[in-house]
């Protein structure tokens, strides 16, 4: 199934878009999608083990995507 | 009234200080992190400042609740500026309203620190240099030259 992951700041910049789509299992976790985005161009500049959001919450590594979620990859965060 | 939101215009501090403040609270602390004109040694001349909008909206109305539930009846507002912010411009603002002054600092620490580790916001500093670096508080940074 197709998954769209939203990219920010210099994630978004290493891959050159804001936001990819990666084709997963239908029984896709994170560690899926995002072994998915590693295969991209710029994708090597991406860390490890970056934080990954599902549906704007923080998910972890063994959660599993279903049609339709919005997932996003998370830079180290800069607020304040 | 407790809430927290993105802004994409100047903080106005004595606006925010009217949100939280109410007859029942003898404490009102405000709170800003303004733009500083030196990171690391490197002369700063603004920050531009982005988010995962939906999500860092979220993050920050949860953290004005829990910050005001830590401390039984005080108001909590948070908001945090995004866009292009000069030297001294205020890129977030918290104020704490509360019966007592212990409980009032107490929370604003609190939900500044969750603010910085928690809410999905993103900082690229420009230098006097010309250049543009995105902020990574976990120590790396990628670098990027100016356009």
């Amino acid at each position: 199934m197709p998954v769209t992951v939203l990219l920010f700041a210099s994630y978004a910049d290493a891959l050159g878009v804001p936001s990819v789509s990666v084709d997963v299992g239908e029984d896709a976790t994170v560690a899926d999608v995002l072994a998915a985005v590693r295969c991209l161009p710029g994708a090597d500049h991406l860390p490890a083990s970056p934080l990954v959001a599902v549906n704007q919450r923080y998910a972890a590594r063994t959660a599993r995507i279903g049609i339709g979620d919005e997932v996003a990859i998370i830079p180290p965060v800069a607020g304040g | 009234m407790t809430g927290g939101r993105l802004v994409h215009q100047p903080i106005d501090p004595v606006a925010l200080l009217r949100e939280a403040a109410s007859p029942r609270h003898g404490a009102l602390l405000l709170f800003l992190g303004v733009v500083r004109e030196v990171n690391d040694g490197r002369a700063v001349t603004g920050i531009e400042y982005s988010a995962y909008e939906i999500m860092a909206a979220r993050e920050l109305d949860a953290i004005a609740h829990d910050a005001a539930q830590r401390a039984n009846g005080a108001s909590v507002v948070i908001v945090h500026r995004l866009g292009e912010l000069a030297l001294e411009e205020a890129s977030v603002g918290i104020v704490v309203a509360h019966a007592h002054r212990d409980e009032a600092y107490s929370v604003s620490r609190w939900s500044i620190e969750e603010l910085k580790r928690r809410v999905p916001i993103w900082k690229r500093e420009h230098y006097a240099d010309g250049t543009r670096e995105w902020v990574d508080p976990s120590g790396r940074s990628t670098a990027e030259a100016a356009r």
